[in-house]
């Protein structure tokens, strides 16, 4: 191998690990993911895995999981070469991966999930129902969950944050020894990720070796004993946390230091461009609000609360049954989605695959999607003008693709998220809706991200930004309300507004309080 | 996060750096095409073997033209309606109600042009009636289909007396048998049909937006596409194109016969669709490939005859290449995502 890479730790002869990476490297076609990575993670211990999308991570966890085999290096599982076929092999040797999307078959109980390959029988043939909720109590009050869960519950019928910890649960049914988790707070409430804290700390309490794989720093200092960083398929660092700072950790990953996220100068809305009076669905309740020109204002609240709901019943995706919706001083009606996009309003949802783009498509036929009148003649597509309009786009927000014509599936989820936006920005909605914007994207993108959308802001465009994250909304939105139990709980001026005020009201509270 | 090989895949394809002359050329056809190509110069040479004394002869590539024809017509609108998401099993007796409806109308108006009108519309209509069961009454594509598969070929018997009906038409005999500048007037159909749908497919924004709703019909609506219409316009565009089948199929054999299509009509053309590359989870698939795939299944059966497997034998190895088309196109979007 080359000259260690300089801010790289000691090669990881550890005895004492329960897993080690050995120098491996695998290139998907003209593609290396990584690059001579070595790592090691020790009993008892929490180790943060860091890294843009496109740095290696996912390809990590795909080797130790036995999904992909390494074109060169090896894994060693308590001191012995293991080759991983498949993932039973990884499974048969402690290693368990709790992926984003929970591995769950819905139809069944919470206690047929998870003891599912171990039942146990009465005379020889039936299921022995009292042992199994027995034993599914018993694990369920290992994690406090005892009086929260019934062991016959349906799975389908949990919540993420519920699916994550029965998967969890049955990881460690199985005897795991290393734990890796990807992405576990994406669609979990602050509460609900302080629980699964608690509970990866208690594992670690128990000698079990946590990969933990996130974007959020905050994470990474609040949980993790040590860093690993990749860049590039390269392990570019690997620290304590406790000789590291957020900062550096974000420098080392995208390899620049970053500057200022957000720009906080001050900006004039102009006149109202969505006026929503009594907007009432399934899911939302007399909601009322207003968004000015040049206005971005920020729509917190938990998971449930109802902010993705309010989104589609104001771009016509959910019918609405009372209430109006008025753009630019004009009530429209709304039928479908194309109603809305007529009348000047964009809607970038919060997932991205299922709901926004066309992934077998290319990246000029994502953008243009919206766009018919502007590439065509007589229904024809006019393949200059078609490029024109993408390639621009393509350049003006730096989506990093080998071409126009580039399937949407093979880009990042940063420049994924890039070309959703591109399509509304072909458009020049008076409002655009972004559920979610930057789950998912690496710090270097979000930033682009936040930059553009201030942007835009500038040029007068009214914007509504759905975001779990609470620094972003901060330090995104003029204005912020915040939604609670399918109502708005209240609209704070950005200087009123802190993440204790808004959890509070997000959580209810103020209404206990007699406020 | 992103799934790992899509995420790696980044840059990994499409940049023609490096790469030698023929590989772009296959780039270019399409990977999918080019294997389809390969499969039928190997169909030609095994037969051509087989049989050097006739497979090669204008006679019989004139014949496995004018059996194509029909199939074509029907795969390619089959191509645009799997592409769309869908599925239409009824083409078949569309086809039989059509030939019905022409033998009819060809004495009733004394028009060969208005009787083949009334047979194309007849089709639109019954294709229309799908689209409509479909979208307002939300039932399952397949299940529809079938279900109108045994109603209109239940209607062709009723409106027939179940009797075959001769038709004595010189204008519709020159469709069936005649030829223009050497080429028979039935390829010339096919030809138009497929050109159509090819350009329609390929440089419209109807074709995009039909892509669209298949790859991901929440996209589409999201997108603003109004897709109920959309719908209810491809089946009836495949009800017309079963009509115009049918009006082949009753210049070719001079008479209206209601049982006409039932002999697994929608089998051959879907197993076109599919070995062309359609998936039947919608979004993809091309009328090219589609077309690729009509030639393959031509050949097949004309090779078949020539080399005397028995009908039963045949059918069976028809049911075979469907099921094999489709294991096909599983593997190789696991492999290749």
């Amino acid at each position: 191998m080359a000259a260690p890479q300089p801010g790289q730790v000691e090669n990881p002869e550890d005895p004492t690990a329960i897993l080690a990476v050995r120098s491996v490297s695998k290139r998907f076609g003209v593609v290396q993911a990584l690059e001579g990575v070595s790592l090691s993670i020790r009993p008892g211990e929490i180790l943060a895995l860091v890294g843009e999308n496109g740095a290696g991570k996912s390809t990590l966890v795909r080797i130790l999981e036995g999904v992909h085999q390494p074109d060169q290096g090896s894994l060693e599982v308590g001191g012995n070469t293991q080759a991983f076929r498949s993932p039973g092999d990884a499974h048969a040797h402690g290693i368990r991966v709790i992926h984003q999307e929970p591995d769950i078959i819905a139809d069944l109980s919470i206690a047929e999930n998870l003891f599912l390959g171990d039942f146990r029988r009465v005379g020889g043939v039936f299921l022995d129902r009292r042992d199994l909720a027995r034993r599914t109590r018993k694990m369920l009050s290992a994690f406090g969950l005892e009086n929260e869960l019934w062991p016959w519950t349906r799975a389908g019928n949990l919540g993420p944050a519920q699916r994550q910890l029965m998967e969890i649960m049955r990881a460690l049914r199985t005897g795991v020894r290393l734990l890796a988790l990807d992405e576990p707070t994406s669609s979990l409430t602050e509460d609900e990720a302080q629980r699964l804290f608690g509970i990866v700390r208690q594992l670690r309490g128990d000698g079990v070796a946590i990969l933990y794989i996130t974007h959020r720093m905050r994470e990474v200092m609040e949980l993790a004993d040590r860093v690993a960083v990749l860049r590039d398929g390269r392990l570019v660092a690997e620290r304590a946390t406790s000789a590291v700072t957020e900062g550096e950790i974000v420098q080392l990953m995208v390899g620049r230091p970053i500057t200022e996220l957000f720009d906080r100068r001050a900006r004039n809305p102009g006149p109202v461009v969505l006026a929503v009076r009594g907007l009432t669905t399934r899911r939302v309740k007399d909601i009322s609000l207003e968004i000015r020109a040049g206005e971005v204002v920020g729509l917190a609240g938990l998971v449930g609360a109802g902010r993705s709901e309010l989104a589609e019943a104001i771009f016509g995706h959910e019918r609405a049954t009372a209430g109006t919706v008025a753009v630019a001083g004009r009530t429209i009606r709304l039928r479908s989605p194309a109603d809305a996009i007529a009348a000047g309003i964009g809607f970038a949802p919060e997932d991205r695959k299922s709901q926004a783009l066309l992934l077998l498509r290319s990246v000029k036929d994502n953008i243009t999607l919206c766009v018919p009148d502007m590439i065509s003649r007589f229904d024809f597509v006019d393949p200059v003008r078609e490029r024109e309009l993408a390639g621009g786009l393509v350049e003006r927000l730096r989506i990093r693709t080998p071409g126009l014509d580039q399937l949407v599936a093979k880009l990042s989820g940063g420049n994924q998220q890039k070309v959703v936006l591109s399509r509304w920005l072909a458009r020049r909605p008076k409002l655009l809706i972004l559920d979610e914007p930057t789950r998912g994207i690496d710090v270097g993108a979000k930033a682009e991200i936040y930059r553009l959308i201030a942007q835009l802001a500038g040029e007068g465009m009214a914007l509504l930004v759905i975001s779990s994250e609470m620094p972003e909304l901060l330090g995104l939105a003029d204005r912020l309300l915040v939604m609670a139990a399918g109502r708005i709980a209240a609209d704070l001026p950005r200087t009123e507004a802190t993440e204790e005020r808004i959890l509070d009201l997000a959580m209810g509270e103020n209404l206990t309080r007699g406020g | 996060m992103m799934d790992a090989g899509v995420e790696s895949a980044v840059e990994a394809s499409g940049s023609p750096r490096g790469r030698s002359a023929p590989v772009r050329a296959i780039q270019a056809i399409g990977t999918h095409n080019f294997s389809l190509l390969i499969a039928l110069a190997c169909l030609v040479v095994i037969f051509g073997m087989l049989r050097p004394d006739v497979f090669f002869l204008a006679r019989n590539i004139s014949n496995i033209g004018q059996a194509i024809a029909i199939l074509g017509v029907l795969a390619s609108a089959q191509t645009i309606v799997i592409v769309s998401g869908g599925l239409d099993i009824s083409v078949g007796s569309v086809l039989g109600m059509s030939t019905v409806c022409i033998a009819l109308a060809v004495p009733a108006t004394g028009s060969t042009a208005l009787a083949i009108l009334f047979g194309i519309g007849v089709g639109a209509v019954m294709g229309a009636v799908n689209g409509l069961i479909i979208t307002l009454g939300r039932v399952n594509a397949v299940i529809a289909t079938l279900g109108t598969m045994a109603a209109f070929r239940g209607v062709a018997f009723i409106i027939s007396n179940g009797q075959s009906i001769p038709i004595f038409d010189p204008n519709l005999r020159f469709i069936g048998d005649g030829q223009i500048a050497g080429v028979p007037v039935t390829i010339v159909v096919l030809l138009l049909v497929v050109v159509l749908f090819f350009v329609l497919m390929r440089y419209t924004i109807t074709g995009r937006n039909i892509y669209a709703i298949g790859g991901n019909p929440v996209v589409a609506r999201l997108a603003g596409l109004p897709i109920v219409s959309y719908q209810i316009g491809i089946y009836a565009l495949s009800g017309a194109s079963a009509g115009i089948a049918g009006m082949l199929l009753a210049a070719r054999t001079g008479s209206g016969q209601p049982l006409s299509g039932s002999q697994g009509a929608e089998l051959e053309a879907i197993t076109a669709a599919v070995l062309g590359g359609c998936a039947l989870t919608g979004g993809k698939g091309t009328i090219v490939g589609g077309m690729l795939g009509v030639l393959i299944i031509g050949v097949l059966n004309n090779g078949m005859i020539l080399t005397s497997v028995p009908t039963f034998y045949q059918m069976v190895a028809k049911g075979v290449l469907l099921i094999a088309a489709v294991v096909i196109a599983e593997y190789q979007t696991r492999r290749y995502g």
